[in-house]
């Protein structure tokens, strides 16, 4: 008994966990509230690991919602919010990096290998057709007697069977 | 005494994987048969010894024993025996003896199941086995040991984080590492072929089943991570694009493409060094993945300096494996000629479209994962990136990948006919595309209405459509399928409004793609469904691992675009509507758990009156950690999940609550274990059993291999 009084003792010192989005927060005009789940979404919790202020459980994050519907409801656009912020707890909070500057090399990167990628295949295969296509040597008279003996050494029923039994 | 002869064990697993690395490779070069055969039971040994040491961890960890510095901050005498066990691997130098263990293992079954690999083959596979054992061994030993005793014993430890207190974390380290530390057979085949200056079919046929193992594994282990985030974390979240689930996404993605591409190089010899090339890059994403987790310098960029030596260590691994591979790949992938010539349209074309889409998707991965590392050190810029960047940059590749799936699937090898293909594919099309506007009907809340349309549309042309002009049929999946990805990735780019009935369209069409091309295995004729069940265990597996993925677009998208939310304060008796449900929080008390204490709620969740089922969500606190967890009260369902979650007491009565309906949420995981479970059954065919056991063999190929 005395473990569990001991234990709960514990227990009551803790911070309460406060959860996520909480119900004070939320707006009375949905349209505003669902802008500012949209830009929480996007912003990352200063001091959790990757996640971001609408699932965060950190005081921190509940401050940065509460100030994201301040602004909304003092009538700033979505961007006006994110500039906001960002001006005030820097680049770190945006997990969607802007699209610019350095971070276009971030953006480009993807589709650049992709064509690069395609580019270089489609010269590999030029190459080969070309290889391919180039002009046969004809058979000496020689070679072609040869080929004539084997195709009527090998022509016979069991030939044919083996040839067209196997198919991939 | 125990510990120390664990710790033994370990030290003398490094001389054994020291000589198991040596002595074979020289062995091989100078054609000495006695040095070879030593690689097998060198293997056996060192999985033997580390086999022994982790036992005695776990003993350690069973009995308490707070004498081990280890116990000590990762375990509680108070903890339920199931965790004390699991415990063994939830943290860093436990589970790094698990990724040694496992890699021992690995290198052990090549020796017990590689008798029939050609002799140096074999000895190379297994000496390259070892010297990975030997990088990791001396890594544990040198930096992170975990047989490291306390001066004094304390009284008791301080137990395992909560979050990690918990059956779906406690078997998801296994699974991945089994996954990760698989891709290192692939490496080994790799880098002895390019020793031995030969890649021909039988490598490939030797090769395959040790990556599509892994990439069971590591399927299952994502899979699991994935459902405990969803049920633990408390807002019924499944993926966040975190750098350490990037870390396992990216060997998968990998694996993927070289377990496609190494069809190629059996079937047909062509694309010898672009495997032998994704080979190496899978396993280095492994331990790149690794040194992401472990050296904590993605996730917060400054706890490097907390601890360098460790990450300087994985650091200095990954560079001399993936850094020594693609010098020796550079120097010999000139003897490795392809063979296959094919044409534009071909089986090989799709498998490449494949490859470069998933290398792509897998390069994009990399990329936002490492950028804020990129930038903090070269621009100076402190950064994230996340989900958004995610969902836009890597969202497309994979649309495109599911779109040409089922068509390049189908496509015969050579010279493939995608007019034929296509119309084979028609009714697939027109049924994925009726999924989606049946979803879209349901979104507009005229569901009945376009079920009819639906179900009367397609009994018509079910009827008609072996007379319908082939010019038609062949032009209807295209037609369907530009529109669908146009509009989806306009969806993505823009919002999320069409995004639900595309993806769910996508999905559909990726399940039907790979029922169509099981069915058409079957040939002409009578008797189909007799041939069906008679289709080598190979195409079932394929047919059930691209269903499997397309059922996980399918709940992926339908997770996305339908999920319900209510946010509220609700008092002790008072009820609220969530979706087509009735909520009433019956109670709120509070339990004592073993190691924790917990608010625990009983509410109660009604449909039009008649009750549908009582959950009770939890709040726990573990004194111990001094930490809170979230536990949520979820009924799972075939269509839906009803997922609650209690919050704290507010200051004027009552609680605030949070619910979600989570619509097809079980699917996603389905469908994560119908792809692993592809895999296996393609593991089990038999063409496998005849290149991995060596009596079996000859009676097989004495009775022919069969046509396919």
């Amino acid at each position: 008994m005395r473990v569990a009084a001991f234990l709960l003792s514990l227990v009551l010192l803790l911070p309460g966990p406060a959860l996520a989005v909480q119900p004070d927060e939320i707006l009375q005009d949905p349209g505003l509230e669902a802008r500012a789940r949209m830009i929480s979404r996007e912003m990352r919790c200063p001091v959790c690991q990757s996640e971001n202020i609408d699932d965060s459980n950190a005081p921190i994050s509940r401050d940065l919602r509460l100030l994201i519907r301040e602004r909304l409801v003092a009538g700033d656009s979505n961007d006006e919010v994110i500039d906001f912020v960002v001006a005030r707890y820097g680049e770190f909070v945006l997990f969607d990096p802007r699209v610019s500057g350095w971070n276009l090399v971030l953006w480009l990167s993807g589709p650049a290998a992709f064509v690069m990628t395609g580019l270089g295949l489609w010269l590999v295969r030029r190459r080969k057709v070309a290889a391919g296509l180039a002009p046969l040597v004809p058979l000496s008279s020689g070679e072609e007697a040869r080929l004539a003996e084997l195709l009527k050494d090998g022509g016979g029923p069991d030939g044919m069977a083996g040839a067209g039994g196997r198919k991939d | 005494m125990l510990i120390e002869l664990g710790h033994f064990a370990l030290i003398l697993a490094l001389m054994v994987a020291l000589i198991q690395t040596i002595l074979p490779l020289w062995g091989a070069h100078r054609g000495n048969h006695l040095l070879m055969a030593l690689a097998g039971p060198a293997a056996v040994v060192q999985f033997g010894l580390l086999a022994f040491a982790f036992a005695v961890l776990i003993h350690a960890f069973v009995t308490s024993d707070f004498s081990v510095a280890l116990v000590v901050s990762n375990s509680h005498s108070l903890k339920p025996l199931l965790y004390k066990i699991t415990g063994t691997w939830g943290n860093h130098e436990g589970s790094l003896l698990l990724w040694t263990l496992i890699l021992a293992l690995f290198g052990a079954s090549a020796a017990w199941f590689g008798s029939g690999l050609p002799e140096r083959l074999r000895a190379r596979v297994i000496a390259v086995q070892g010297s990975i054992g030997v990088a990791f061994l001396a890594f544990m030993i040198l930096t992170s040991n975990p047989f490291l005793r306390m001066a004094e014993a304390p009284m008791d430890g301080r137990d395992l984080n909560p979050l990690l207190q918990d059956p779906g974390l406690a078997f998801h380290p296994p699974f991945l590492y089994l996954g990760y530390v698989g891709l290192s057979m692939s490496f080994s085949f790799a880098i002895a072929a390019l020793i031995g200056g030969r890649v021909d079919a039988a490598w490939a046929r030797w090769v395959r089943p040790w990556t599509l193992a892994a990439w069971v594994f590591l399927t299952i282990g994502i899979g699991l991570g994935s459902w405990w985030a969803y049920y633990e974390l408390g807002w019924g979240g499944f993926w966040f694009w975190d750098p350490v689930e990037n870390a396992s996404f990216m060997p998968w993605l990998l694996a993927a493409a070289l377990l496609h591409s190494a069809i190629v190089v059996e079937k047909r010899e062509s694309l010898k060094s672009w495997t032998i090339l994704l080979a190496i890059l899978a396993f280095g994403f492994s331990l790149i993945g690794t040194f992401i987790v472990r050296s904590g310098v993605i996730t917060s960029v400054h706890s490097f300096a907390s601890d360098p030596e460790r990450g300087l260590f994985i650091l200095m691994i990954l560079g001399v494996f993936t850094g020594g591979g693609l010098m020796l790949f550079a120097a010999r992938a000139g003897v490795m000629e392809g063979k296959g010539v094919f044409g534009l349209v071909s089986r090989e074309s799709a498998l490449i479209a494949n490859n470069v889409l998933l290398a792509v998707a897998a390069f994009v991965v990399f990329v936002g994962t490492m950028w804020p590392l990129f930038a903090e050190l070269a621009l100076e810029r402190v950064m994230s990136v996340g989900e958004p960047f995610f969902n836009a940059a890597f969202t497309p590749f994979f649309v495109a990948l599911a779109v040409i799936l089922p068509v390049g699937a189908m496509l015969a090898w050579k010279r493939g006919d995608p007019g034929r293909v296509m119309a084979q594919l028609g009714p697939a099309a027109l049924a994925a595309g009726g999924v989606g506007v049946l979803s879209l009907g349901l979104l507009a809340g005229q569901g009945v209405i376009a079920l009819i349309v639906l179900v009367a549309t397609g009994a018509v042309l079910a009827t008609l459509w072996s007379r319908l002009p082939l010019a038609f049929r062949r032009r209807v999946p295209l037609l369907m399928l530009v529109l669908a990805a146009l509009a989806l990735l306009w969806a993505v780019q823009t919002g999320r409004s069409a995004l639900g009935p595309l993806g769910v369209m996508l999905g559909s069409w990726v399940v039907f793609g790979a029922l169509t091309d099981l069915w058409n295995r079957t040939g002409r004729g009578v008797d189909r469904f007799g041939r069906l069940l008679r289709l080598p265990r190979a195409d079932w597996g394929k047919a059930l691992a691209h269903g499997g993925l397309g059922v996980t677009i399918f709940a992926i998208s339908a997770m996305l675009a339908w999920k319900v939310e209510v946010i509220e304060v609700v008092q002790e008796g008072g009820s609220f509507r969530l979706g087509a449900y009735d909520v009433q929080l019956a109670d709120v008390r509070e339990v004592r758990g073993p190691n924790y204490i917990s608010t625990m709620a009983e509410m109660v969740v009604s449909r039009g009156g008649a009750r549908v089922v009582a959950l009770y969500p939890e709040k726990r606190a573990y004194p111990v950690q001094g930490m809170p967890t979230t536990e949520a009260g979820i009924d799972y369902g075939w269509l839906r999940d009803i997922y609650l979650v209690i919050g704290d007491p507010q200051e004027g009565g009552g609680w605030a609550v949070r619910a979600y309906v989570e619509p097809f949420a079980n699917w996603l995981w389905a469908g994560c274990l119908l792809m692993a479970f592809g895999g296996l059954v393609s593991l089990t065919d038999r063409r496998y059993r005849v290149a991995a056991g060596g009596a079996k063999a000859a009676a097989t190929t004495a009775r022919g291999v069969p046509a396919e």
